[in-house]
Formats: C-alpha cells, sequence, structure tokens
C-alpha cells in the first residue's frame, strides 16, 4: 500500500508520462529480476522488483501515475510520493538510453511480443 | 563483478541456461577447408518448429541467442526466425560469412534489433582467404558486407580463426578490422569434422606458431600477466566447473539435437521429440556434465595449470572423456607458460586425438 500524499505538482509531472517498452531491446526475467539490455548501445541494465513491475506495465497506453497507482503502491508497501519521485527518476534513465519511450500521448503502433516470465 | 557476470552467476545458481547457440542450418556457401561440418540438409527443423523452439527458449528464461550455421543466409526464412527472436526479446547475435549481405539485409538486420554481427576473415588477402573459403571473390563480397553493417551502426566483430595455412596474415587481419572500425577476435582451435575425419587437425597450429601468438601484446594484452606461471590451484578452483556448458549454456543443432555446447557433441535430447525445459532440467547426460568439479578431473586435477587452463570439456569427450585432458589445450597452456601440462609429463601426445565421439543422433 502506497500511505504518503503526492503534492500536486509532482503528480502532474507523472501523470501525463506515458511509457513503453522500445523494440530495440532485449529483455529477460531472471528470479524476479528483469535484465535489459539497449541494442543500440549494449548498455545493460538489471531492475530491481519495484522497477520490473513498472517495466512490465509500460504499454504505452497506461500512464506512469496509473502504473504507479495500480501495480507500486498496490503491490509495495511504498509511499507514494517517494514511488513517484522513484518511477519518475527510472523513467528518464532508461529513456535516456533509448530503453523506455515516453511521451504526452499514449504510444500505438509498437509491437506487443508476449512477456516472458 | 561486471553485472554481465552477476546476472551469469545469478542463472548458474537458478540453474536458468542464459545462453544458447542455435544452429539453423548446416548448408553453407563456402567450403571452408578446416570446417566440422558437413553442409548437407539431413532435415533441418521448419520455421515452425524453430518459432516453437524460440518460443520454449524465451519460456525458460535463455537471454542471449547465437544465430549460426553454416550460413544463416542459406534459409530463405532468416529474417522470418530473427524478426521472431526479437519479438520475444531475445538479445541476438548473429553469426555469418557475410557474403550474401548486401546494403537492404544490412539495414534489415539494423531494423530487427541485432546486436552484434559475427563474420569470419581470415585474411586480408583475397588469394589466402578464398582459398580457405574454397569461394572465389568471398574476401571482397564479405568485406563490403562488414561496410554496409557499420554504416547502419550495427556492431561488427570479425573472427579470425588462425591455422597453418593463415597465420601469418593475422596482423593483417587486425589492421583491416582498425581500417574498417570493427572489433577483432581470434581462435587458434581446429575441431574434428562431424563425420569423424581428423585430417583437418593438421590445419592446427604448430606449438610455435601458438607460442608468438600468446606473446604478441596486440593480442593478449599484458604479456608478462597472461604467460605467467600459474598460481597454486585454491578450494574454490578444486571445487569450481570448467566452463559454462551445460551449467548456463547449450547448443541446439538444425535437427533439433541438444548438446552441452557446440563444441561438446554428447547428444543430450531433442526438442522435436522433448521439450527444452525437460531435456535441460532432466537430461541424464547435462546432469553429468554438470556433476564434474575440477577435482573430478582425471589428469588434470593433478596438473599445475587447472586453475588457469582453457581446458575444452568437450574437446576432452572428442578424446574420450569428457573428465580428461584436452590435448589441444595442453599444448596452449604449454606455449603460454612454458610449463607442461601434468598430461603431457605423463607422456599425453600433444596434438594427438583418441577415439571420437562424433556428433550422432540420440539413439
Amino acid at each position: 500500500m502506497c500511505v504518503g500524499r503526492t503534492k500536486g505538482k509532482r503528480r502532474r509531472v507523472i501523470t501525463n508520462k506515458y511509457i513503453a517498452k522500445s523494440p530495440a531491446i532485449a529483455a529477460r526475467l531472471l528470479g524476479g529480476e528483469m535484465m535489459v539490455m539497449s541494442a543500440v548501445d549494449s548498455t545493460f541494465f538489471t531492475l530491481n522488483e519495484v522497477a520490473t513491475a513498472i517495466w512490465l506495465a509500460a504499454d504505452g497506453g497506461t500512464t506512469l501515475a496509473e502504473i504507479v497507482d495500480r501495480k507500486v503502491c498496490q503491490e509495495f508497501d511504498v509511499d507514494r510520493e517517494e514511488a513517484e519521485r522513484d518511477a519518475d527518476q527510472f523513467v528518464n534513465e532508461l529513456s535516456q538510453h533509448g530503453i523506455l519511450l515516453v511521451s504526452d500521448q499514449p504510444i500505438v503502433n509498437l509491437p506487443a511480443p508476449p512477456e516472458m516470465q | 563483478m561486471s553485472l554481465l557476470a552477476e546476472m551469469n552467476q545469478k542463472a548458474l545458481q537458478l540453474g536458468v541456461p542464459i545462453s544458447v547457440h542455435l544452429d539453423i542450418t548446416y548448408r553453407c556457401n563456402e567450403r571452408c577447408v578446416h570446417c566440422y561440418l558437413d553442409h548437407d540438409d539431413h532435415g533441418e527443423m521448419t520455421t515452425g518448429e524453430i518459432a516453437d523452439v524460440l518460443t520454449q527458449l524465451a519460456d525458460a528464461g535463455v537471454f542471449f541467442l547465437s544465430l549460426s550455421g553454416g550460413e544463416v543466409l542459406m534459409r530463405r526464412d532468416f529474417f522470418e526466425i530473427v524478426e521472431l527472436a526479437r519479438q520475444l526479446r531475445f538479445n541476438v547475435k548473429v553469426k555469418t560469412n557475410g557474403v550474401m549481405i548486401g546494403k537492404k539485409e544490412a539495414a534489415r538486420i539494423r531494423d530487427l534489433g541485432v546486436e552484434q554481427v559475427q563474420i569470419s576473415v581470415y585474411s586480408h588477402r583475397p588469394e589466402v582467404h578464398d582459398t580457405i573459403t574454397k569461394l572465389p571473390g568471398s574476401l571482397k563480397r564479405t568485406i563490403q558486407a562488414i561496410r554496409f553493417l557499420k554504416s547502419q551502426g550495427l556492431k561488427v566483430t570479425i573472427a579470425n580463426v588462425l591455422m597453418a595455412g593463415n597465420f601469418f596474415d593475422n596482423a593483417g587481419v587486425i589492421a583491416l578490422a582498425k581500417e574498417l572500425g570493427v572489433s577483432y577476435t581470434l581462435d587458434p582451435t581446429i575441431t574434428p569434422k562431424m563425420d569423424g575425419d581428423r585430417s583437418i587437425l593438421a590445419l592446427r597450429l604448430p606449438g610455435s606458431d601458438l607460442q608468438q601468438v600468446f606473446h604478441n601484446q596486440e593480442l593478449v594484452g599484458d604479456v608478462e600477466q597472461f604467460c605467467a606461471p600459474p598460481p597454486p590451484p585454491g578450494e574454490d578452483v578444486m571445487e569450481g566447473y570448467p566452463c559454462s556448458a551445460g551449467h548456463t549454456a547449450c547448443y541446439i543443432s538444425p535437427y533439433g539435437d541438444v548438446f552441452p555446447c557446440v563444441q561438446f557433441p554428447l547428444p543430450s535430447g531433442n526438442v522435436r521429440r522433448q521439450k527444452f525445459l525437460d531435456i535441460w532440467r532432466n537430461s541424464a547426460q547435462l546432469k553429468e556434465v554438470r556433476s564434474i568439479r575440477a577435482k573430478d578431473l582425471t589428469v588434470c586435477s593433478a596438473c599445475a595449470h587447472v586453475g588457469t587452463c582453457t581446458r575444452c570439456p568437450g574437446l576432452a569427450y572428442m578424446e574420450g572423456s569428457m573428465r580428461g585432458p584436452s590435448t589441444a589445450d595442453c599444448e596452449k597452456s604449454f606455449q603460454r607458460t612454458g610449463i607442461p601440462s601434468a598430461n603431457m609429463m605423463l607422456g599425453g601426445q600433444v596434438g594427438s586425438v583418441g577415439p571420437l565421439i562424433q556428433i550422432r543422433p540420440m539413439a
């Protein structure tokens, strides 16, 4: 459960963000952690459980705020404000490497492969 | 420990096959003098069968997928296979001779998100390279392919198999790699042919040439460190595994046969008859491979090189025992350090090969 309150400004920032996995990545779940590698620059990441939950929910049609509400706050014992801050930082970092796509509009027409567990 | 090494360690602990080498065909447009394969189609898996295998591999947790052959582009469905592999989010590496890669193919490989392309180059001189591949004009076409791939921004590695016929050209290939802006890797390993023909082992580099390779700073980095005498092995070494074959990696042939490694022809199951995970988890052969620790090796456990040798259990298997020495690696350890291996001191003939156990279908 998320226990914190969200301040309006921060909330608005992530509410408008739609996120989707880039097609130019390789990814696989290993023991609860997602391994992700960029096919563009071979940057390699491992995502912890919370980041993995955000990653799995990044379908291009759900906002980051909804993902934090439905996935992070429902499944992990975290403070909402902290969760949003961390999620925002996580998304910014991965988007800089082209691993996550971010838009203020729903992201459509991306191939949607089955997510392997 | 790097992040990748950590993931490999985690895969080992969890029993996950993190890397798979899949040969999609043994057919080839080159006839390299040192090649261990035949080049006929004895019933390759269909596109549908490969699609099913790829899905199973993804379910099993495979992350690194090497697609190789034969020449991968001899399959008309090559791009279909790569596309599916990428949809399943594998990290895909393609091994090819590049002869069939033009502008269009290079762009397609880039668009599909292939992480790396490895291309075989035997010499910077057409008269040497083309003699090895037995395909006139092949070096020119291969270099052109590398340029096309590079122009698409792809990561390309030149793989330079060193043998008696091209040893003196390795500096030329390194210079070529630099000129093309690609990575270079060398491999001095020649293995027996699938049909049991051992004649190609005569192509192996003689010891004196290996010694030169191992003392070449450009190839090995810090020569003093690389060629240093082996330290006494600790308990961790004796309790350790020989390599990733069968532990976190395996090989699948174009006919669906599963082996611990492409260089370890111990038939362990067939994906046409069993689910991949069933083979991976329950194959008696893979379990035997996994049971072997350095302390169990018949000769090598008492060898000074046991902690630093590149001993290949597959080559050892081809010489008669997966727990025995691999004489080719004894030679490498000796030429690297000047210290004879335990096998050599026992009279094991370097360069000899005992009764061969070749790739064959499961009984």
